[in-house]
């Protein structure tokens, strides 16, 4: 008799449980990828100007170099994702506002001329100041560049992104320090002297705590559009992807003393940033299959706890 | 005006696109409590746009009563629903059992505040001068961002040809004086087509006369500007829930939130230049 007196599971009605929103189209791994490479290279900006400025030159040269690469990475998925690929460029055909992948299109598209400015400079020894300038305002679009996506995902129709517009960016950003720190690391073992990569080791661990933790707010706020975060395929992913960066984390303890700590935690660090990634692409879609997701969001009356 | 361009209200959709001089705006109404479920709208629609049918090979059964066609899509811009229910039907004088089968043609709602045109980074969605919503083919890329912002789930891509597809209400025919090729085919005038204050006015009065005649279930359904989506230009009377049609039951256009989501990415990303700035601060070690 005492289970009559709990709340009756939520009952949601629908058209043969069909969706009611298209899941997207949007794919792994070509999702995940970009979103990944994206965030590197935009925090990879900031490390560069700074590392250049603070005279650390093995983690500045380092750090221009990849930042170019990740961003050209970045935008190949990114192209590969379209359906009509030879018309990439008709994502600058317009600056749109409301758009947050036409503003992510300019940013992208700006980021990488910086960024290959400075990375130009670096290994042609040409023109060391605009070289210079070129990557500090590559600090500035890749801050944004690193960001945005958290905006072209929770703008769209999809509850678990749409709810989830206040931490996605948190997740972004602490992705984006895990991954640069990540690359310094994996950069370092190539290096004799090691001194200029201390700062790479610290953000690493920086960013393993931020991204970890958005990652566990994402999941434990209460609403059943967080259940894709919880359960399920999304779900999965995102507590493995947590495991890897806090290992990563840990392990970036001893990247001082010891190469092998110092690769093994660039290759934890990394695969937790790609894992997060994938969670959040297959949470979305998850959110868009069940009708209960979209009717809950729109009901309060039904959407409980 | 300028406060209300994200969503909200809109009395003048093309102007505020930007047309100067153009024609009334014009829309939908499906009245689904006369729909019979001919499928005449599909065909139709089908046969004046040539709408490809990647399953002609196939006869896919689906097992959803007399809807084989599923859902709206890149290559079926009307679908019809049919739902059985067991209730009894009013003025049929058995309360005991019976059973109600609902019918309604689904569509693009070309919405006052259309997500999918919002976030469209090519311009490929464009707002027409009658406030309808098309894709101009020419120039999508397929980056599929429209697919996910819809909140009915209307706009698609088509695989084979890369494309982003949905109903234009059909604008050639508008361009040349015609209704709608569904709303022409439809035997019951379930489907109206005229200026959209018209169609208001006509739902209005077709509600009040099935309220009156015991029909408490229905209900007016993206007829209201004041809703999340400003107003839909096609609009539906339904005798249920939006959700037992397959429809969301109070959708609004995520680009509402749009600022604020800017808000807090801003905020992550001087997070992130803090975040480096920290590590560098210690000493060169």
């Amino acid at each position: 008799m005492s289970e009559q007196l709990q709340v009756p599971p939520a009952e949601f009605q629908s058209y043969y449980g069909k969706p009611i929103l298209k899941v997207t189209r949007w794919k792994e791994p070509h999702l995940p990828a970009y979103l990944f490479l994206g965030e590197l290279s935009g925090a990879l900006g900031m490390v560069g100007a700074v590392a250049h400025a603070t005279g650390r030159r093995s983690l500045a040269r380092a750090a221009r170099l990849a930042a170019l690469a990740s961003a050209a990475g970045g935008g190949a998925f990114l192209t590969a994702e379209l359906g009509r690929p030879e018309r990439f460029l008709n994502m600058l055909r317009v600056a749109k506002p409301t758009s947050p992948m036409s503003m992510g299109s300019w940013i992208l598209a700006s980021h990488s001329g910086l960024a290959g400015a400075a990375a130009a400079s670096e290994v042609t020894g040409l023109l060391p100041g605009l070289g210079a300038a070129a990557g500090a305002a590559s600090a500035v679009t890749g801050s944004l560049l690193a960001t945005y996506p958290a905006v072209l995902l929770g703008n769209t129709a999809v509850p678990a992104w749409h709810s989830a517009y206040r931490e996605l960016p948190v997740l972004f950003a602490g992705g984006a320090m895990t991954a640069a720190g990540a690359a310094g690391l994996a950069a370092s073992v190539l290096h004799a002297d090691r001194r200029d990569f201390g700062a790479a080791y610290r953000l690493a661990m920086l960013g393993a705590g931020v991204e970890s933790l958005a990652g566990y707010v994402l999941e434990t706020r209460p609403g059943l559009d967080r259940e894709p975060y919880r359960t399920g395929a999304g779900g999965q992913m995102l507590v493995k992807a947590r495991y890897l960066t806090l290992s990563g984390g840990v392990v970036a303890l001893a990247a001082r003393r010891s190469r092998v700590a110092a690769a093994l935690s660039a290759g934890l660090l990394t695969a937790g940033g790609i894992a997060a990634k994938v969670a959040v692409l297959r949470a979305g879609k998850e959110s868009a299959a069940d009708p209960k997701y979209v009717v809950a969001s729109q009901r309060p009356d039904h959407a409980g706890r | 005006m300028t406060s209300n361009r994200l969503s909200g209200p809109l009395a003048d959709v093309s102007g505020d696109a930007g047309y100067a001089d153009h024609p009334q705006r014009v829309g939908f109404f499906t009245d689904t409590s006369v729909c019979i479920g001919c499928k005449a709208c599909e065909v139709a629609c089908k046969e004046w746009n040539g709408l490809p049918d990647p399953h002609a090979d196939v006869l896919e059964l689906t097992g959803m009563s007399y809807d084989n066609t599923g859902a709206l899509g890149s290559d079926s811009w009307r679908h019809v629903a049919f739902i059985e229910q067991a209730k009894p039907l009013i003025d049929a004088g058995d309360d005991g059992g019976g059973t109600r089968w609902l019918m309604a043609s689904d569509v693009c709602k070309h919405c006052t505040h259309a997500a999918c045109l919002d976030v469209c980074p090519t311009g490929a969605l464009v707002r027409t001068e009658f406030g309808t919503v098309i894709v101009q083919p020419d120039v999508c890329n397929g980056c599929a961002y429209c697919v996910s912002a819809c909140p009915y789930g209307v706009i698609d891509r088509r695989e084979d040809d890369g494309r982003a597809w949905k109903c234009t209400m059909c604008y050639d025919r508008l361009r040349g004086g015609l209704e709608p090729a569904c709303a022409k085919a439809c035997p019951t005038d379930s489907i109206q087509f005229g200026p959209l204050d018209e169609l208001r006015e006509i739902a209005q009065g077709r509600l009040a006369d099935l309220h009156a005649g015991g029909e408490t279930g229905a209900r007016l359904y993206g007829a209201d500007p004041e809703d999340g989506i400003g107003g839909a230009g096609a609009f539906f009377l339904l005798l249920d829930e939006p959700e037992v049609y397959g429809l969301p039951p109070d959708p609004v256009v995520t680009t509402r939130d749009l600022p604020r989501e800017w808000g807090w990415a801003g905020a992550a990303a001087g997070m992130l230049l803090a975040g480096i700035a920290v590590a560098f601060a210690g000493r060169k070690s």
